[in-house]
Parts: C-alpha cells; sequence; structure tokens
C-alpha cells in the first residue's frame, strides 16, 4: 500500500502547558524539570497524549477532514524529552489496507510510539 | 506500597457529566497546533479529557492512593463510536480491567466507557497506567 507524505511538528514547553490545561492533565513531569529530574527523568517530557494527539492531527491532514478516526492507540515506548529551546516529533504513515494506516512516529531519530495505528471511516 | 491486589474488576461510578463546549474544543485542538474549525468534531483524542477525570478518581481512590507524578502512561486506545461534538454531554465510567505487579511495579489496565446524555457508548477510552510503588 502506499505511503503518506512525513510531518514534522515542533514540540515546546509552552505547548505542553497549554496541553496540561486544555486536557486537564497536571502532572509537573510535563513541565516542571525539576519535578522531572525527581523521578529520574532527563528532563521536561511530553504529555505521551499530547504525542498521541500530534498522530491524530497528522491523520486529519492527510485525510484532509477531521472525524474520520474510528480507532487510535499505541503505546509510550519511550518519553519525548522536551528541553528550553524545544523538540519536534516526526511522523509518517502508510496505508495497511483500505481503512488502516500504520504509523511511525520518532523524536530526534527514535521510535517514541510503539505500534500506533489509525482505524479510519473510508 | 502496591496497590491493592483487590482493585481488579472493580467499576467506578461514573464521573460527573462533562459538556462539550467550543472554548473546550479549540483550545485543546490549538495545543497540538491541530486544525480546527467552529463546527468540525473533536479531536479524536479529545475524549481523555473525561476519561482523564475517571483515571484520577481511581488514584485517588483511598485503596489506591498514588500520586499522579509516580505514574507513567504506559499505552492508549480510542475506539470511537462516533465523532464527539461540541454540545455532547459526556459521562466516564471506569473498569479496572487488570492488575498486574512486576517487580515492584504495578500495571494497571482500565477501560472507560464514555457515554453521553442519552446513555449511548460514544467512545472506549483503554488505558495502561504503569505505577512504581517504590516511589511512595
Amino acid at each position: 500500500m502506499s505511503d503518506l507524505t512525513a510531518s514534522a511538528y515542533p514540540v515546546t514547553r509552552e505547548a505542553l502547558v497549554a496541553y496540561a490545561a486544555a486536557s486537564g492533565d497536571p502532572n509537573p513531569i510535563h513541565q516542571d524539570p525539576e519535578v522531572a529530574r525527581s523521578v529520574g527523568l532527563p528532563d521536561v517530557i511530553a504529555h505521551g497524549m499530547f504525542t498521541l494527539a500530534l498522530a491524530a492531527r497528522y491523520v486529519d491532514e492527510q485525510l484532509g477532514e477531521p472525524g474520520r478516526i474510528l480507532e487510535l492507540g499505541a503505546k509510550f515506548t519511550k518519553p519525548v524529552v522536551v528541553p528550553d529551546s524545544g523538540t519536534q516529533v516526526e511522523i509518517e504513515g502508510t496505508w495497511r489496507d483500505e481503512r488502516t494506516i500504520a504509523l511511525k512516529v520518532t523524536c530526534a531519530g527514535e521510535s517514541v510510539l510503539g505500534n500506533p495505528v489509525a482505524v479510519v471511516r473510508a | 506500597m502496591a496497590v491493592d491486589a483487590s482493585l481488579a474488576g472493580r467499576t467506578f461510578p461514573p464521573t460527573e457529566p462533562y459538556d462539550v463546549t467550543e472554548q473546550a474544543v479549540a483550545d485543546f485542538a490549538a495545543a497540538t497546533g491541530t486544525p480546527y474549525r467552529q463546527g468540525d468534531p473533536a479531536p479524536a483524542t479529545f475524549p481523555i479529557v473525561v476519561a482523564f477525570g475517571a483515571m484520577q478518581e481511581l488514584m485517588r481512590a483511598p485503596e489506591v492512593g498514588i500520586e499522579l507524578h509516580h505514574v507513567v502512561h504506559g499505552q492508549q486506545k480510542f475506539v470511537h463510536e462516533r465523532p464527539i461534538t461540541v454540545g455532547d454531554r459526556l459521562t466516564a465510567t471506569l473498569t479496572v480491567s487488570g492488575l498486574r505487579q512486576i517487580a515492584g511495579t504495578d500495571i494497571i489496565t482500565t477501560s472507560s466507557a464514555i457515554t453521553d446524555a442519552g446513555g449511548a457508548l460514544v467512545c472506549t477510552a483503554d488505558a495502561t497506567l504503569v505505577h512504581k510503588a517504590g516511589d511512595r
């Protein structure tokens, strides 16, 4: 099946703060470097759900309209570390069959989501 | 201290109804740069807002009592019955579908049924929460 175009999305600390407010997830490991380090993380990390929301954005953009995702899921296999200067997440998709898009989601060249897959309405 | 094993199989009471507003959907979309125009369906991961409320009630339960910053989100899946739109009134009912302990870590699998004001299933949100018990 055919490959979709790859996209790169910037991830900033400001976006994580906005996402925390919008999603209602106040976990400080996504905003406060000291708390993140206190639990053994190298720095602030993006919400896994932030990255999964980027995957949903990617699918919406590729399909050219929102509301067609029937199923979306992934394992959060590696944290997206967000230093003060920000980072970016890269996403590319491949049609596995006429309804299923297998995604590849990476940060700094490493996979961050395990088996991210979207099933969409035809 | 590990999470109480009796938790497995438990269904928690439904969360308070959540009214989906234009502002809430627009803010959620904007945080990840997701294109959103008034009247569009909510992004596919929007129901996490409702499911997360149910997960927080689980974490606050006396026999669970785990701190959010000691919890890592291990896995998430959404299955949509229909798109969510502004004006929906949603409630999440969370069931602890599984509980395992591996080397001092609790792996809690949950399934939240998100229903509308008429009681119809809108979305099923399955989450795996990983809690390092030794951190308490």
